[in-house]
């Protein structure tokens, strides 16, 4: 096993609610040139005159750090072609239209949630030194010290504290929370009104993902277990196999069995009915798409491109790519006889949701070792979902990032090695140790995490969804669930107007 | 012999695949077709400018027969191809001359 060391200055622990201690010593200085010689000039160094070359330094490397935390947001933000190719291509010529305008519209409605009080509730209360994020931008809103559950501050980003850090932080965050949003859109295809879909979008933006986000990444109660309940470093999830695709995952569950099955899924007798997609280039560009995107979702979690770290986040998360798409290849292969290409794409994809909490504590052999387990459990996964829970999902994203997202959190509790993530939550850790090393709790956090989301977390969605479904029926609007004759006919003319493939050009 | 072609909607086609299987015939030819009768179009707008829908997709099944089969397979696809609902489509009858199958060299009724 071999040691990266994280940072080139001793970490601190930092008493204010943040997602991690800052691992370097940065001044106090807003990203911005003028401020930061003003600020310099205040702080009186103990040393002598050449304190000031490495104060420039470090401000520059903040500024860097800035820029690709920037860079992270918008290769996330790509990832949402990534998601529309592949469900478009998954799903049926008649919908087409419909499914992909879902993942379109999913985007901006999760931003508008997000961006008035979603943020908010998730990241008031955080803070992160490292690219410019020196003050959070406001505080508790529900709950106190190390119990906290939701954040408050900066309210559609007005109000004080609105610095450029803070806005290229709140990009990579919004792009994370529409990861989440766009999850559910995959499972509910070919039978979701469109009009129930845009409630969606708002709501997962405004309150759904920034619950769990606030007990996490934003310095909640789950975050501080380490100390509450001497739970390792606390919740760890580095990029978020629980907070992005465990939540996502989940939703897309619910909404599956609030939607029921697609007419002529299951027959008379409950076998399964294979209902192919009409695409499948679409679905595997789709898919590298989303492995592009991907390095950004992992490795930008950095939040400094001074921490490089981001090299082995990097190679972890393509390691379990490449181990999770030739393991799924050949266990598809096994199990029915073909390489089929749609469980190859999903068995990537299982590697990256897996990946995604562990990548930055965990040495390249344990990434493949994950993207092989992956491989193995989306494939089961879609079997059991199928055939035995009898639940219709087109594209398998219950499977892709539910199951394999809450692998990915409990993964971090089998294999982090202890190379990374000092005073990880503001802990005592001298980094985030698993089970390899001995160490039991760390995983006693990652199941408890992994039990909240498929508990309350689950409920939460769940009953959404059922009351959206409840209030509209009671208005008249015959539920959330298009009409059998639309679904018959093809959602593209009845929903959205306009057919993806138009009869004779 | 006799060519029966029907006309139905797309989703009906498993129901009479396997109602045809059932009663024993052996092949049947299926083509992606649009048309309208009397289930007519409707308009829509795209881009902001309205445009008439007219042709609705359907499924041309085109199947060869025995004389003394017809009756028998007009009413299984009737059966199992209708809703109710306008746009079920239509099945109509057309003498046949001459058959031959490719690999054999078979000609008439054992061609089919």
């Amino acid at each position: 096993m071999f040691r990266l060391s994280a940072a080139r200055s001793r970490p601190e622990l930092d008493a204010r609610p943040s997602r991690w201690a800052p691992r370097r010593l940065v001044p106090k200085v807003l990203a911005g040139s003028a401020l930061a010689v003003l600020a310099t000039a205040v702080i009186a160094p103990s040393a002598g005159a050449q304190d000031t070359a490495p104060d420039a330094t470090a401000v520059l490397g903040t500024q860097v750090n800035l820029l690709w935390v920037v860079l992270g947001a918008v290769l996330v933000i790509f990832m949402q072609a990534g998601f529309a190719l592949v469900e478009t291509g998954f799903c049926r010529r008649k919908h087409a239209a419909h499914v992909v305008s879902t993942n379109f519209a999913v985007f901006g409605l999760g931003f508008i949630g997000f961006f008035f009080v979603g943020f908010p509730l998730a990241f008031g209360g955080f803070s992160y030194a490292a690219f410019g994020l020196d003050k959070p931008v406001g505080d508790a809103l529900l709950g106190s010290g190390n119990w906290i559950f939701l954040f408050k501050g900066g309210w559609a980003l007005s109000g004080g504290g609105i610095t450029p850090a803070l806005l290229g932080f709140f990009l990579y965050m919004v792009a994370f929370m529409d990861t989440t949003a766009t999850i559910p859109t995959g499972s509910m295809a070919e039978r979701w009104k469109w009009g129930s879909f845009v409630i969606w979008g708002l709501f997962c933006g405004a309150i759904y993902y920034p619950l769990f986000a606030a007990w996490t990444w934003g310095g909640g109660w789950l975050a501080k277990t380490w100390d509450t309940m001497s739970l390792g470093a606390g919740y760890v999830d580095f990029a978020g196999s629980g907070v992005v695709h465990a939540v996502g995952g989940v939703a897309a569950l619910a909404g599956a069995i609030a939607l029921g099955p697609r007419i002529g899924k299951f027959g008379k007798d409950g076998t399964p009915k294979a209902l192919p997609g009409h695409h499948i280039p679409m679905a595997m560009l789709g898919t590298f798409i989303l492995l592009f995107g991907w390095f950004g979702f992992n490795a930008a979690s950095t939040f400094a491109a001074t921490d490089v770290q981001f090299a082995t986040v990097a190679l972890n998360t393509a390691a379990a790519a490449a181990f999770g798409a030739i393991t799924a290849m050949l266990w598809i292969t096994k199990r029915t006889g073909k390489p089929d290409p749609g469980m190859m794409a999903n068995g990537m994809l299982a590697g990256l949701v897996a990946i995604t909490a562990p990548c930055a504590f965990v040495a390249p052999w344990a990434a493949a070792v994950i993207g092989i387990i992956a491989g193995v459990l989306v494939i089961e996964s879609v079997f059991f979902v199928e055939r035995k829970l009898k639940i219709d999902d087109p594209v398998g994203a219950i499977s892709v990032h539910g199951v394999c997202g809450i692998f990915g959190v409990l993964a971090v509790g089998i294999f982090a090695n202890g190379s990374y993530g000092a005073a990880w939550n503001g802990s005592t850790v001298k980094g985030v140790e698993g089970i390899i090393k001995g160490n039991w709790s760390q995983l006693g956090a990652q199941v408890l995490g992994a039990v909240v989301i498929c508990t309350v977390i689950f409920g939460v969605v769940f009953a959404f969804f059922k009351i959206q479904d409840a209030i509209s029926k009671a208005m008249g609007k015959g539920g959330i669930r298009s009409s059998e004759a639309d679904e018959i006919e093809g959602l593209d003319i009845p929903e959205m107007g306009v057919l993806a493939y138009p009869d004779f050009p | 012999m006799q060519l029966i072609t029907a006309i139905v909607k797309p989703f009906k086609i498993d129901d009479v695949k396997d109602a045809l299987k059932a009663a024993g015939i052996g092949g049947v030819t299926a083509a992606e077709v649009r048309g309208f009768g009397r289930q007519g179009g409707h308009t829509e707008t795209y881009r902001g400018t309205e445009y008439e829908i007219d042709f609705v997709p359907k499924v041309r099944l085109d199947i060869l027969v025995d004389e003394g089969l017809v009756d028998q397979v007009i009413t299984t696809i009737k059966d199992a191809a209708v809703t109710g609902k306008i746009g079920d489509g239509k099945i109509w009858v057309t003498p046949v001359s001459r058959v031959l199958r490719i690999r054999t060299g078979e000609e008439g009724a054992d061609a089919i």
